[in-house]
């Protein structure tokens, strides 16, 4: 089991002719994720990867059956793809692109939510079930199966935290990058349910930074609601205020959003949260017990 | 991005924001014959810089005649302006804005932010005019008003009432306001901003409501479309290394402990500055080389950390994903060749192909750098190294 992907997933990659799109959807080939076209205006009719290309989403759509899009289009058009996905009937779109504007978003958030399309990202490393099918730019070799679901907004910490996991004996079901801007698709307030529910996840680590309150959401809702022991990594305890961290969201703006807010507040829920990263696999041995 | 006050009431008065009539001088002589232009008996001169809190500072002054217009741009002009947000260094004054005086009866606070919780614009009204709006939140958060603007609807005349209804308001005040809020919304969602700030807002003794200041950022990522703001970037406001590191793709800020960090990923870039002030030590910067770290990326990344003085030791923390570790290990040897290293530097790279990065440090045998195995032997050697143990 995991959560929202699996091998028989149908993706279709928007910008898969371009050289980010290209790059990457032959890597999730390589790991056996399904992709099934790509979507690529005016190219139409051609074929890509050993994959056909369509003119629209719809007509990818249409001829593929698939559920989940990749988008890799450049930044100052990623809020129609998403949109054109949503209008389209996909029912995940999973944004990898970085430095889409922020009002862009907001307004391309609203209708994904209106159409009952989940977003993933923008600005994020993508979504993987280990061993099954990756949705994204990490490297797939250090996602081993096993019973760890991870959430993060920080691709090179998903990484990180799923590489200790896995050295520490156990493995990951679903890895989730939710993106590191302003305002994002899935947030933990809406993964950490799933995780819940899926059988095989025994522990969850999530991995937040400092800026906006999406960690403060998500304390509250363990509190209320998860029954699984939870690992939380806060980036940006030593962070100047005032000064954004390489993500567009990393920011403590009025003095609201700050790393040690967010550590109490999931402290307070119950979760394990540790000072450094370095400690998230140890941390989630001590939840699990030590294999 | 950022721009000055006289740049911001530049876009308000294409709006309809109204605001006291103004002009920017460069020079005392300008200064005085801006006076002269706007006419009137009484100007306010004031220090343009990037931050708040310039009239604590000396920054902004009456002047009662156009010698005093000229005598005060003379002494705030070249200054070293420090206020609460400056930091203790402060900031070189180049712009004086003269500005005719005005008539205030009232002050208020009024801005516009993106609320992430809500994911729309917020409008923050305070009867608190004048005050720092952070201080008022802290200590008397029921003076802010809130208004959330979906901008599926825009601005209606609901958010408006509610706005003036909370700063107390007379009927015949009313109107005038929800126009002026009305206004500044639009410019807000039309120029991509990231916050607005006019504060004070005031009500003059005729009833008119002017911006007597003015606080404007952008969403970095719409500048794009914005070439007109684009062009009012002041790239003497700018941390000059912060700015060479973009030119570089790498995303830099500096802060005041001893170990430099150089890593891939923003994310991973905070926790090696937790993790080396868990351990005992301090981060003298945060570094992001990127997704697609090479050679000259690492080298320039040496050199912007090296020039800062305090630095006694590196820290170099790939987490290799789609970028190899080896093309990285030998980046990091192109790097010392080009950039005279002369501090230790610890270097942990793990991931794809980290073996034999591995192996060609350990080959090359250079002799300030030192191998570690994981993120906290990395920072534990690193706090070491900069201790000179």
């Amino acid at each position: 089991m995991s959560i929202l992907v699996n091998k028989d997933t149908k993706v279709i990659v928007q910008g898969l002719t371009g050289k980010e799109g290209s790059f990457h959807a032959e890597q999730c080939l390589a790991y056996g994720t399904k992709i099934v076209g790509g979507v690529t205006p005016n190219k139409g009719g051609q074929e890509h990867l050993g994959k056909p290309v369509f003119n629209t989403v719809k007509e990818a759509v249409d001829a593929t059956s698939a559920t989940v899009s990749m988008i890799f289009v450049p930044p100052a058009f990623v809020a129609d793809a998403v949109m054109e996905a949503a209008d389209a009937g996909i029912e995940l779109a999973v944004v990898i692109t970085e430095g889409a504007p922020v009002r862009d978003m907001q307004a391309a958030k609203a209708y994904a939510v209106k159409h009952g399309m989940k977003t993933i990202g923008p600005n994020c490393p993508g979504i993987i079930t280990a061993e099954e099918c990756k949705i994204g730019i990490m490297p797939g070799m250090i996602f081993k199966k096993g019973n760890v679901g991870l959430i993060s907004k920080s691709g090179t910490l998903t990484y990180e935290g799923a590489n200790q996991v896995c050295k520490e004996g156990f493995g990951i079901t679903t890895a989730v990058g939710i993106g590191g801007d302003p305002i994002i698709g899935l947030s933990y307030k809406q993964l950490l349910p799933l995780f819940e529910a899926d059988p095989e996840t025994e522990a969850i680590v999530m991995i937040g930074e400092i800026g906006g309150d999406l960690e403060i959401q998500a304390a509250a809702f363990i509190k209320e609601h998860i029954t699984k022991p939870v690992v939380a990594f806060i980036a940006g305890q030593t962070a100047p205020k005032g000064k954004r961290m390489g993500h567009a969201g990393a920011i403590v703006s009025g003095g609201a959003g700050t790393a040690k807010e967010k550590m109490e507040a999931l402290e307070a829920a119950g979760v394990k949260v540790v000072v450094s990263p370095a400690e998230i696999g140890k941390a989630v041995a001590e939840v699990l017990g030590k294999k | 991005m950022n721009i000055h006050e006289y740049q911001a009431k530049q876009i308000f008065a294409k709006y309809g924001v109204p605001t006291p009539r103004g002009i920017v001088a460069n020079t005392p002589d300008q200064a005085a014959v801006n006076a002269s232009e706007l006419g009137g008996d009484i100007w306010v001169v004031k220090a343009q810089i990037h931050a708040g809190g310039r009239g604590l500072g000396g920054g902004v002054k009456l002047a009662k005649s156009i010698d005093e217009v000229r005598a005060l741009a003379k002494e705030i002009l070249g200054m070293n302006l420090v206020t609460h947000q400056t930091g203790p260094e402060g900031k070189l004054v180049q712009k004086v804005y003269i500005e005719e005086g005005a008539d205030i009866k009232e002050e208020y606070y009024l801005g516009v932010v993106l609320d992430r919780a809500k994911e729309m614009p917020v409008i923050m009204a305070s009867t608190e005019g004048g005050m720092e709006i952070e201080k008022v939140a802290e200590e008397s958060p029921e003076k802010i008003i809130k208004v959330a603007v979906d901008p599926a609807i825009g601005f209606q005349g609901f958010h408006g009432r509610e706005l003036a209804f909370g700063l107390g308001l007379a009927k015949e005040e009313q109107g005038k306001f929800i126009k002026f809020a009305a206004a500044l919304y639009k410019v807000y969602m039309e120029n991509d901003a990231e916050m607005i700030e006019i504060n004070p807002l005031i009500k003059t003794g005729s009833g008119d409501f002017l911006a007597l200041d003015g606080k404007m950022g952008f969403d970095d990522s719409a500048l794009g479309r914005h070439p007109d703001i684009e062009d009012m970037r002041d790239i003497s406001e700018e941390d000059p290394d912060e700015r060479e590191a973009s030119r570089f793709g790498l995303s830099y800020v500096s802060l005041d402990g001893e170990i430099g960090c150089m890593v891939n990923g923003a994310g991973l870039a905070m926790g090696t500055m937790d993790t080396i002030n868990y351990m005992g030590g301090t981060p003298a910067n945060f570094l992001d080389v990127g997704g697609s770290a090479n050679a000259e990326t690492v080298a320039k990344g040496f050199e912007i950390i090296l020039k800062n003085p305090n630095v006694k030791a590196i820290f170099v923390n790939i987490f290799g994903g789609i970028v190899r570790c080896d093309r990285i290990a030998n980046g990091i040897l192109e790097a010392t060749k080009l950039t005279d290293v002369h501090v230790p530097v610890i270097v942990r790279l793990d991931g794809t192909n980290a073996a034999e990065a591995a192996e060609i440090l350990k080959n090359a045998n250079i002799p300030n750098v030192i191998a570690a195995t994981d993120l906290a032997d990395g920072a534990a050697k690193a706090v070491a190294a900069a201790k000179g143990e």
